[in-house]
């Protein structure tokens, strides 16, 4: 009915929504390159220490070194990882929220525990996971996903249990069943919950899988994340770095750590 | 006339940890066919929980409810409840909030989506069918969830407070819409009300309750003796102060305040 023609004040209203998107995404851009910018002179005069905090033109360069030996490869494992844990924390987390949301008694009886759970340090957790797993990508999803899980049952159910009442009284009155709530009215409700959890549990996932390339990756951005940091860079041109903060030593022509993986070194990385 | 609800000493009474509270006792009262029944009462007497008893919501201490005869359990298909707030729900569009009851009861048939259409049509909401609620006026909003209602052919209709949330002018209008839409469906409505002359405007009996626990004082008949009436010619009847006054005396308000 409205699509015959735009009025002239209608079009103005759609550009100026354009208009306003638009000058939105070029804000962001002009931020992002205003501090890189900033970054890079001020290093460069000398104002920040880039022994401390490196320097954009720098952070290109070991980029470009690293990219020749494998970057991409091991950016690849690292994103399969938090991906694999990322969706399995918030599928498992939804289905537990919903058997949560299902059962009031089962609910009542899990509280006290999702709350020790949600409280428990999980990295620290990470030689019991190594343990339990094996050593290997598996460990690595197993703390993506302890880390994100019970955030997210806690989250979304939370979401669920603050559906409008209302809304399911309204359903009642055409005598609705239990599923018929839970998938007409409280899950389409909960939308933004499950988007917004989605936003947190990427970031959480990330935390999980380099907490757990630390202990145990064979691959994965951690290997190179020794290198970058930038008392360490410095030396690259050796060929050779030794990570003094740990017993790891890494040989930079092969990129592949020449540590022992044993439970005890692991214990000092961590602590 | 055929009489399609019967209430038999409905009494009702909650249970909370620091003891009980007698909400409702021993109420009877009749509905017929095509009857528009309102509820009044002082506040918090009860007045919706007797709805939601009604309609199968809620259950009841004591007492039986009859609807064509039949003794009433659960939530009877036979009842359309509409409630203060209209609920619509912002993800679907209008026509989807109006065929949702439909949904729920598995009778998304053709015909009853042909009937749903007419009744946007007639009741001049059709062009906005693809329109989401928050696209809508109040006023708009309350008659798409009376016709989502509807579309499940109660024959029975529990209004509760189903006006209050809207401002004056567009719940005047409402109800006069409203008001329409009842007769020509040939639908009994019962309504509860805080508000005694939009009770007076709509009825042809007004139920008065009590104070907790809550029973039922007087029934008053409404009757304007006019043809075409509806709620804003009733409004202008000389006997409209009269009903108001006597209503008003049985609710007992300035009493309480005492």
């Amino acid at each position: 009915m409205q699509k015959k023609s735009d009025s002239l004040e209608r079009k103005k209203y759609l550009n100026k929504i354009k208009l306003t998107k638009v000058s939105i995404i070029i804000t962001q851009i002009t931020i992002v390159i205003a501090f890189i910018i900033l970054w890079e002179v001020l290093a460069n005069k000398g104002v920040i220490d880039s022994f401390i905090t490196s320097q954009p033109s720098r952070m290109l360069k070991t980029f470009m070194n690293l990219s020749k030996n494998g970057l991409l490869e091991h950016l690849g494992v690292t994103c399969y990882e938090t991906i694999v844990g990322f969706l399995s924390g918030t599928m498992i987390g939804i289905i537990i929220a919903i058997i949560l949301w299902w059962s009031k008694f089962l609910s009542k009886v899990a509280e006290p525990f999702l709350v020790v759970l949600n409280s428990l340090p999980k990295i620290a957790l990470g030689p019991v996971i190594i343990i339990w797993v094996g050593a290997g990508t598996s460990a690595i999803i197993v703390m993506a996903l302890a880390i994100s899980l019970i955030v997210t049952i806690l989250e979304i159910l939370n979401g669920f249990l603050n559906t409008e009442e209302e809304k399911i009284k309204m359903a009642r009155t055409f005598n609705a069943n239990k599923l018929q709530i839970l998938t007409k009215i409280v899950i389409p409700a909960n939308i933004s919950t499950f988007i917004n959890s989605l936003k947190v549990n990427i970031g959480l996932s990330l935390v999980g899988v380099i907490s757990g390339e630390f202990l145990v990756s064979k691959a994965g951005l951690r290997i190179l994340n020794s290198i970058w940091r930038p008392g360490v860079s410095t030396r690259l041109s050796n060929g050779k770095c030794s990570n003094t903060s740990s017993s790891c030593s890494i040989n930079v022509r092969s990129r592949r750590p020449t540590r022992k993986i044993n439970i005890k070194n692991q214990k000092i990385w961590i602590i | 006339m055929k009489q399609v609800l019967r209430l038999e000493n409905i009494s009702k009474t909650y249970q909370a940890k620091n003891g009980e509270i007698e909400a409702l006792k021993n109420i009877n009262f009749s509905v017929e066919e095509g009857e528009f029944v309102s509820i009044i009462g002082p506040s918090g007497c009860g007045k919706s929980t007797l709805l939601s008893i009604i309609a199968g919501l809620e259950e009841k201490s004591e007492g039986k409810i009859y609807i064509d005869e039949i003794e009433a359990e659960d939530v009877s298909s036979k009842i359309g409840y509409m409630l203060q707030k209209d609920s619509l729900l912002e993800w679907r569009t209008i026509y989807n909030n109006v065929i949702f009851g439909l949904e729920i009861t598995h009778r998304k048939t053709k015909e009853n989506e042909e009937y749903v259409r007419e009744l946007l049509k007639k009741y001049n909401l059709y062009e906005f069918k693809d329109k989401y609620p928050t696209q809508l006026s109040g006023g708009m909003r309350q008659r798409v969830a009376l016709i989502r209602t509807l579309a499940i052919r109660p024959e029975i209709l529990l209004l509760d407070e189903a006006f209050s949330a809207l401002d004056y002018q567009t719940r005047i209008m409402v109800t006069k819409d409203i008001y329409n839409i009842l007769k020509n469906e040939n639908i009994t409505a019962i309504m509860v009300t805080h508000d005694i002359s939009e009770a007076i405007s709509m009825s042809d009996r007004v139920v008065v309750l009590t104070k907790r626990p809550a029973t039922v004082k007087k029934i008053e008949k409404i009757d304007f003796e006019m043809e075409n009436r509806n709620p804003m010619n009733a409004r202008k009847s000389p006997k409209f102060s009269k009903y108001f006054d006597s209503l008003w005396k049985e609710l007992d308000v300035d009493a309480k305040e005492k």
